[in-house]
């Protein structure tokens, strides 16, 4: 039970930074914490007690196998979030392409 | 199962690979490859509607079929709702791609454009046909990181700021969309919708349920831009191109906001009073915050972004009043009456809305600028153009015979039957306000004294745009037909259907 | 980069190559697949030109080749896919080739070579963002 509640402290870390670091490469980073604290606690909830690694064993088939339908997510999961952060890193260099700096307090043409 | 169903996520996602490998070769191909793929998708769309009739089709992917009872593999699920919302994807991305055509001339790398963009309208039918909760997640990363790409088009300081702050909230929704659907299958061990539902009816602990429920609206309201999470909207639908724009406002926050909210709300959990209230809650006050903000915008994208809000409102205040009817176990024909006013207004609002914003984006290709201070007296240059803006005006103002009359009426009229009068005011008092702020947009853009650039310069757009503005201005007289009781009993009766009924959603799937 | 990051780069980036095309030949086998050895196949790339420098290495300004070694990956990927339409069973994504005895290199059926398709597209996608983030230097504003 108390990794679950370490997987949430992690994600509101995330956040914390999202909320309140001015540079944005820490924002990036950030958000990143944030997705592998999601990917932590989908890997936690395979778990069945006595379980073991879920490859088949051609002599041995017949065993209490921990759940891999999760593991399955977290690997797309992690994939989306690669695509996700490459993304986000290319308009952060654009970004400071035009305006010089990393500073997102000087970022606020649109207003209204 | 038919066979047309893997099409419609196969051929868009081909087409866009096969875009940027031809196109860099033959340079005009790319505009033609993908007006031929979004033409055969409508063609197919609109087929499927048509001779479908009112059985539901399942596909399982690869043939991994019930196993035990179970539900194991990968299922697409074509019914009445996601048939309607699959013909306005590849309506409105036709109509962009044709005015797309001649639009672009002005940025560079155009492969890339048509390739994001069958790549987008790709996810988006992955999204709307999808059976099971991480395949919806996954669509809806693809079609949102092409969305992120296409709002950044041309590379200028504005763009840039509007996508990075699309792409922080767009990234913080998704991970909550994440996390919710790590614990349903927690409680669950399942991902497929029908399944959960069957799980849930079984027995739930209440905090639970609610916490679950409030993560799934906060993360998909996000992509819906309801208002407490709108603050990303106006900003990315005035800094992309004009068919972006169309695509984005007109089908995006539809196909991956608000069907998958309906979807699940209705489909997967059991409908419960509370949460019924805050949805409705919600509704109206994007109603009425989204029609405020909008009057005193000079920017005509910026106008048109922010009342996509307010009708975006009015979509989810009148399924909220079906929602509330439903779980108070009363007058269920007027619940379906509100959830047939709700997806009625749906399919309008993205004819009225796309046709708009391809309107400013031809008065932004002839006049140069956006803001609504700096032009005027449009009508004598720009005939065509001012004609269709005209219509798309009075639709969205609810003015009759124009279909946005229409849906709103029967919004109105679910509201009052259903005693919920001050929800029916405040929905006539914000179209009214509407009515003020669109004349307002065509005074100062058509009809004023002239001031600006001289006459002689300001020419009509060229050819495919026009076609494309002319089509759906047709369309938006032909929508108004859907209120006729037969076409209605046709198109929209098999939708509300599968919503209302508690049981016929499941049992399309584990009885096939 | 100093003289030992230069030798080293030499000396191993070869074989980590190597390793990437196991880890992506025995994905039905071992934990890995088409996704994890892709990244390793670009990792190999990646690692010279950050021992040797774009300016060394005369990095062309436009990443043509990679972006078509991805589109074509991801061509043939969903042609096998849609194969499946054509024949067997006559459903999307079914899996018609012999599925052999479990525990063989040559066994279950298209997963191999849905693997090696993967592969390809991951190392090569990946590799075109490390292109494109690296090779365009313009002047940032004064």
């Amino acid at each position: 039970m108390i990794v679950y509640i370490l997987c949430f402290v992690l994600f509101l870390t995330g956040l914390y930074g999202v909320i309140t670091r001015r540079n944005l490469i820490k924002i990036a980073i950030s958000l990143s914490i944030m997705e592998f604290s999601c990917f932590l606690f989908l890997a936690l909830l395979g778990y069945t007690k006595g379980g073991e690694v879920p490859i088949v064993d051609p002599a041995d088939p017949v065993k209490i196998y921990v759940d891999p339908l999760p593991q399955a997510m977290v690997l797309t999961a992690i994939v989306i979030g690669l695509a996700t952060t490459a993304m986000l890193m290319a308009v952060i260099i654009r970004i400071y392409r035009k305006y010089g700096t990393f500073d997102i307090r000087e970022i606020k043409n649109l207003r209204g | 199962m038919n066979p047309l169903i893997p099409l419609f996520v196969a051929v868009p996602l081909a087409g866009a690979f096969l875009i940027m490998i031809l196109g860099r070769f033959i340079p005009f191909l790319n505009r033609y490859l993908a007006a031929a793929v979004l033409l055969f998708l409508a063609f197919i769309s609109f087929w499927s509607l048509i001779a479908g009739g009112d059985a539901a089709s399942v596909y399982k992917m690869g043939g991994w079929g019930l196993s035990g009872g179970i539900p194991i593999g990968i299922y697409l699920v074509y019914d009445g709702f996601s048939a309607l919302v699959l013909c306005i994807i590849s309506f409105i991305g036709l109509m962009s791609v044709i005015y797309s055509m001649t639009y672009m001339h002005h940025y560079t790398s155009r492969n890339n454009f048509y390739a994001l963009f069958c790549l987008m309208t790709a996810g988006m039918n992955g999204i709307v046909l999808s059976g099971d909760l991480f395949n919806i997640f996954v669509f809806l990363e693809i079609s949102s990181i092409s969305a992120y790409a296409l709002v950044a088009f041309g590379v200028g300081r504005k763009e840039l700021e509007a996508t990075l702050k699309y792409q922080v909230l767009g990234v913080l929704a998704s991970f909550i969309i994440l996390f919710a659907i790590g614990f349903i299958y927690w409680k669950t061990r399942t991902l497929n919708i029908a399944d959960i539902r069957a799980a849930f009816s079984e027995g739930h602990e209440k905090s639970f349920y609610l916490l679950v429920q409030l993560m799934l609206l906060t993360g998909f309201g996000l992509k819906a831009a309801i208002i407490p999470f709108h603050a990303w909207l106006p900003d990315a639908h005035s800094s992309a191109p004009s068919p972006i724009s169309a695509m984005l406002s007109g089908v995006l926050i539809k196909a991956a906001g608000i069907y998958v909210i309906i979807r699940l709300f209705f489909n997967m959990f059991e409908i419960t009073e509370g949460m019924a209230t805050v949805i409705t809650t919600l509704g109206v006050i994007s109603m009425v915050l989204g029609t405020f903000l909008a009057i005193g915008q000079w920017d005509i994208k910026r106008l048109l972004a922010y009342s996509s809000i307010s009708q975006m409102g009015y979509v989810i205040m009148s399924v909220g009043i079906g929602m509330l009817l439903t779980a108070r176990g009363i007058k269920s024909d007027v619940a379906a009456l509100a959830i047939t006013g709700g997806i009625f207004h749906m399919l309008n609002h993205a004819a009225f809305k796309g046709l708009l914003f391809l309107n400013a984006g031809a008065i932004e290709y002839s006049v140069g600028t956006r803001d609504l201070r700096e032009m005027g007296g449009l009508a004598k240059s720009m005939p065509v153009t001012s004609a269709t803006s005209f219509v798309a005006s009075l639709s969205i103002s609810g003015i009759p015979p124009f279909n946005g009359f229409f849906s709103k009426l029967i919004i109105i009229i679910a509201a009052v039957m259903g005693h919920f009068y001050l929800l029916a005011a405040l929905a006539a008092l914000v179209s009214i306000i509407t009515l003020a702020y669109f004349m307002k947009f065509q005074r100062y853009a058509f009809y004023n004294g002239n001031t600006g650039k001289t006459l002689k310069e300001i020419k009509e757009v060229p050819g495919p745009m026009l076609l494309s503005m002319i089509i759906l201005a047709v369309a938006c007289l032909l929508l108004s037909t859907l209120a006729l009781p037969a076409i209605r009993d046709a198109v929209l009766t098999p939708a509300t259907d599968i919503l209302m009924d508690q049981m016929k959603y499941s049992l399309q799937i584990t009885g096939m | 980069m100093t003289i030992i990051v230069k030798k080293t780069t030499q000396l191993i980036a070869g074989i980590i190559f190597l390793y990437g095309i196991y880890i992506v030949l025995h994905g039905h086998l071992t934990p890995g697949g088409g996704f994890a050895g892709g990244i390793i196949l670009a990792g190999s790339f990646i690692l010279v030109i950050l021992a040797y420098g774009s300016d060394f290495l005369n990095l062309v300004r436009k990443e043509s080749g990679s972006t078509i070694y991805e589109n074509l990956a991801i061509l043939v990927f969903l042609f096998l896919a849609l194969s499946g339409l054509l024949v067997g069973a006559k459903v999307f994504f079914t899996n018609w080739l012999p599925h052999g005895t479990p525990g063989e290199l040559v066994s279950a059926g298209l997963l191999p070579l849905y693997n090696i398709f993967v592969g390809i597209e991951v190392a090569a996608s990946i590799l075109t963002i490390f292109l494109a983030l690296v090779i365009f230097k313009e002047e940032v504003l004064k």
